[in-house]
């Protein structure tokens, strides 16, 4: 490790516990431009844009030890996980060492919580500047201790010689922080020493809920703090013509202020409740244009057919002929949300030229660089805090939200104002998962063997996230001087795992990327989700066709060791099921990304043919996510994977009328209750020779292929438009 | 302004307010400060209000707090003891660390300490209708049911 600087002037940080903290900007935790920004490739990418060790971690005046992350904890886990890592490098107890999430101006920028990357980002950067940190402290203490670094030991805390506590880190550091550069990869502490990192280390949040203390963005209050609602148009084009101030007025009591830009439409009040009416006799009062209708008079997956598309060739090996016998089969998956339990919220405060955002946005930064374009502020006016929210699975109404309150404390300055969007906002305007068609076409060779894949697919963008373009934050198109959507996005999650991560010799791969009807971003896994669910349903109807057992079949095409290791084992897991009249079970296989975790997921379904009711009894999922640093935390992620992912398959779909989205809550947008939820059951094959994947997104894909597989053995219906439902079996 | 009489975790208070149609839910999160109970829908669908009234589980996001006058209400607060120790339900849900966002939490305990009220060795059957009503997005539903039936077990004498 080389080391460019000692310690900095900067003075120990106070404890503090408060979700306020005003520090000066960390500039120097940035490379500066111009600075030498070709770092060593194999340090983690976060770590590489911030070298520094004290844009990581600092040492605390008690003694405590804070790290900082660009990521937020949004039900993940990731505060665990990234105080494991912390606590293994330094030799020093999780329980020491605080987690402060994203935060403007204070952790380093991450961009988003997204994409499965915040082990490989976040906790990884952490690790590095740890093991830096441990190195620089023995250095340190060494010198002032007269003595060989080799004769001292960190140990909770503290510098030990010879088994005994010498100084601790706080009073070597004697008020100084670590500004060493790491540029390249430190010594980490062995794999078989570790005490935390791969175990099933408890996350301490848990007992915060359950005690109902304050965890969530929704829990913040400040002295003074008012409430405030939007009324959202009764569609995405309608402009606002007017509103009735003067009901306002009669029928709400501490009304404060009604904040229009445009078609914007806000109310202020003391009260929450009173915002609560406000928003409802703005709806029953206001008038609106009437738009475009929306193509709800055709089958979806027809309609998106007919929109003019953008062609992108994604693969396109080897040589295809005409002969063989083609298979062909077409998939469709239709717009699902992300339907977050808790609406999303977010307070703000413009004071003395600042606007402070308390959000539970997945990306702060990306977030401060679009919204400082809406309020007219220069970026280091803008001061975005992350604290957690209700889990969103992807883009949902966060950003939304804070850019709904930023505005209105913009215009009502000087109190803290709290927005919270109702069901029907969240359900009706958060952006959704697109819709996707993907439609394929192989042929066998003489031996069974998959000879030509062709497959076309159709998709929206995946992810219209705010990444510093005003255009991408809803709230902005509505303005009188609006910020219209100017980016397409990103297009990229479309094709991701539309290659089969099997060997096939011909292959080619078309996309086709429309316009939709509906708002779309990123979801879950984004267009892996479709992918894979018509590659491994396909996957089943080749074996079919080559008389071969599904599992087999695969096995066939598959090259590499751990994929096979995580469908073997699968095998093992499920070789001795009993399966009944009515029953079938299923399985299917992805690598998410064709990079990160290898997931084989089986399903045991029972379906009644006479209602087309499909009950997901049990649900097993194997899982190789490189080195696990949580174990427990791995394991639900896959668990949670799962029941989400059959939630997604068996009963959900967005529908829309000419008008607007018309599943507005849980009645029109079911999901998964408890009555539906299968028993799960999770084996994580733990390599710790090898970098950790990432987990979140890994189960969802090869869950929903696995329970379609499994609803045709046991009914013998193929379906495949999701979701599955009881007119489809019984169709 | 007019005045409502309501017992909250066996305190009794007197809350002063202009509009007795406002729910439950928004007098015990911004008047009494008690985080637990979570807004979620404000149509009774998921749960994440809930909280006990005179021992039963009910939601507390629509009805007005006027017909809650002079009832037991207790949230996941008043489920601790005086100490700090946890409920069974609570501590079980810890020990199981059955959550991922956790937001629905506030509803899944509440629930499954009425359900245990009830039903002191549940099977899976009726833990699943007992819990019905509540929604959790993340999938932890598995763990819940894990929670209910540990609770079980280390609450029987």
């Amino acid at each position: 490790m080389k080391t460019s600087t000692s310690q900095s002037r900067r003075d120990f940080i106070k404890s503090a516990g408060c979700l306020t903290l005003t520090f000066p900007l960390w500039t120097s935790c940035e490379l500066a431009a111009g600075e030498n920004a070709v770092p060593d490739s194999s340090l983690p990418r976060s770590l590489s844009r911030h070298p520094y060790i004290s844009a990581w971690l600092q040492i605390l005046e008690d003694g405590s030890i804070r790290v900082y992350t660009g990521k937020i904890e949004l039900g993940q886990g990731i505060r665990t996980a990234i105080g494991q890592v912390a606590a293994e490098e330094l030799y020093t107890h999780p329980d020491r060492i605080t987690v402060h999430l994203v935060e403007t101006g204070v952790t380093p920028d991450e961009g988003y919580t997204a994409g499965s990357g915040s082990i490989i980002n976040s906790a990884m950067s952490v690790r590095y500047a740890a093991a830096a940190a441990r190195a620089r402290l023995l250095t340190m203490a060494a010198e002032k201790l007269k003595v060989k670094a080799d004769a001292l030991t960190l140990e909770d805390g503290n510098i030990q010689q010879d088994g005994q506590p010498v100084m601790s880190f706080a009073e070597l550091l004697e008020g100084k922080q670590l500004e060493d550069k790491v540029d390249t990869p430190p010594e980490l502490k062995p794999k078989s020493d570790y005490q935390w990192v791969g175990t099933a280390f408890p996350r301490q949040g848990i007992e915060k809920m359950v005690r109902g203390k304050e965890v969530y963005v929704q829990d913040l209050r400040f002295p003074g703090m008012v409430h405030a609602r939007v009324l959202r148009p009764p569609a995405y084009q309608s402009k606002l013509e007017s509103y009735d101030q003067v009901a306002l007025e009669q029928r709400v009591h501490g009304l404060l202020k009604v904040v229009t830009d445009g078609s914007f439409l806000g109310v202020i009040t003391e009260d929450e409740y009173q915002a609560e009416k406000a928003q409802q006799v703005l709806k029953n009062t206001s008038r609106w244009t009437r738009p475009p209708a929306l193509p709800a008079d055709q089958p979806l997956h027809e309609y998106l057919k007919t929109l003019p598309a953008r062609k992108e060739s994604v693969e396109n090996k080897g040589n295809f002929t005409d002969g063989g016998k083609k298979i062909q089969a077409s998939y469709f998956k239709p717009y699902i949300m992300h339907a977050s339990i808790g609406p999303s919220c977010a307070v703000a405060l413009y004071d003395q030229q600042t606007l402070h955002v308390w959000s539970h946005t997945q990306g702060a930064y990306p977030l401060r660089g679009a919204l400082k374009e809406v309020v007219g502020l220069p970026e280091e006016k803008v001061h975005i805090i992350g604290v957690s929210g209700s889990g969103c699975y992807g883009h949902n109404g966060a950003n939304d939200a804070a850019t709904d309150a930023a505005l209105m404390a913009m215009a009502y300055p000087g109190r803290h104002v709290r927005v919270q969007w109702s069901r029907e906002d969240e359900h009706g305007w958060e952006p959704y998962g697109t819709a996707m068609i993907v439609e394929a076409e192989a042929t066998l060779t003489a031996q069974g063997t998959i000879d030509q894949w062709k497959c076309e697919l159709w998709s929206d963008s995946h992810s219209t996230r705010p990444s510093g373009d005003p255009g991408n934050l809803m709230t902005a198109h509505y303005l009188a001087d609006p910020h219209p959507r100017t980016s397409y996005g990103y297009s990229g999650g479309g094709y991701r795992n539309a290659d089969p991560y099997y060997k096939i010799p011909n292959l080619k791969i078309d996309a086709h990327f429309f316009e939709g009807p509906l708002r779309v971003s990123s979801l879950r896994s984004l267009g892996a989700y479709t992918n894979i669910f018509a590659i491994e349903s396909f996957m089943d109807e080749l074996a079919e066709k080559a008389g071969q057992d599904p599992l087999a079949f695969r096995l066939l095409h598959s090259e590499d060791k751990r994929a096979i290791a995580v469908m073997r084992k699968l095998e093992e897991m499920i070789k001795n099921q009993p399966v009944l009249q009515d029953e079938g079970v299923g399985l299917a296989f992805s690598r998410y990304k064709n990079s990160a975790s290898y997931c084989a997921v089986a399903a045991r379904v029972r379906v009644e043919k006479n209602t087309g009711h499909v009950q997901v009894q049990r649900m097993w999922a194997v899982i190789d996510a490189g080195e696990v640093i949580n174990l427990d935390g791995l394991i639900n992620q896959t668990e949670g994977g799962m029941v989400q992912s059959a939630s997604w398959a068996l009963k959900e779909e967005v529908r829309f009328d000419e008008q607007h989205v018309s599943s507005l809550h849980w009645a029109t947008y079911p999901i998964f209750r408890f009555s539906d939820v299968p028993e799960v059951e999770v084996a994580v094959i733990d390599r710790p020779d090898q970098p950790p994947l990432g987990a979140g997104e890994a189960a969802q894909a090869p869950a929903t292929a696995a329970i379609a597989n499994a609803v045709y053995r046991a009914c013998g219906k193929r379906i495949r438009h999701l979701p599955i439902s009881p007119e489809k079996i019984k169709g | 302004m007019k005045e409502i009489s309501l017992q909250v975790n066996g305190k009794q208070y007197s809350i002063q307010l202009e509009d007795t149609s406002t729910p439950l839910l928004y007098i015990l999160r911004n008047q009494l400060q008690l985080n637990s109970p979570k807004y979620g829908c404000g149509l009774e669908q998921c749960g994440s209000c809930m909280v006990l009234v005179d021992g039963e589980a009910m939601p507390s996001c629509r009805m007005p707090v006027s017909a809650f006058a002079d009832r037991k209400v207790i949230t996941l607060e008043g489920l601790l003891q005086e100490d700090g120790t946890l409920h069974p339900v609570q501590q079980a849900f810890v020990d199981e660390q059955a959550a991922q966002c956790g937001y629905c939490l506030n509803g899944m305990v509440i629930t499954a300490v009425a359900l245990l009220e009830n039903n002191q060795s549940p099977d899976d059957t009726d833990i699943r209708e007992g819990m019905e009503r509540c929604l959790c997005r993340c999938g932890v539903q598995p763990r819940v049911m894990k929670a209910i039936r540990t609770a079980a077990q280390n609450m029987t004498p």
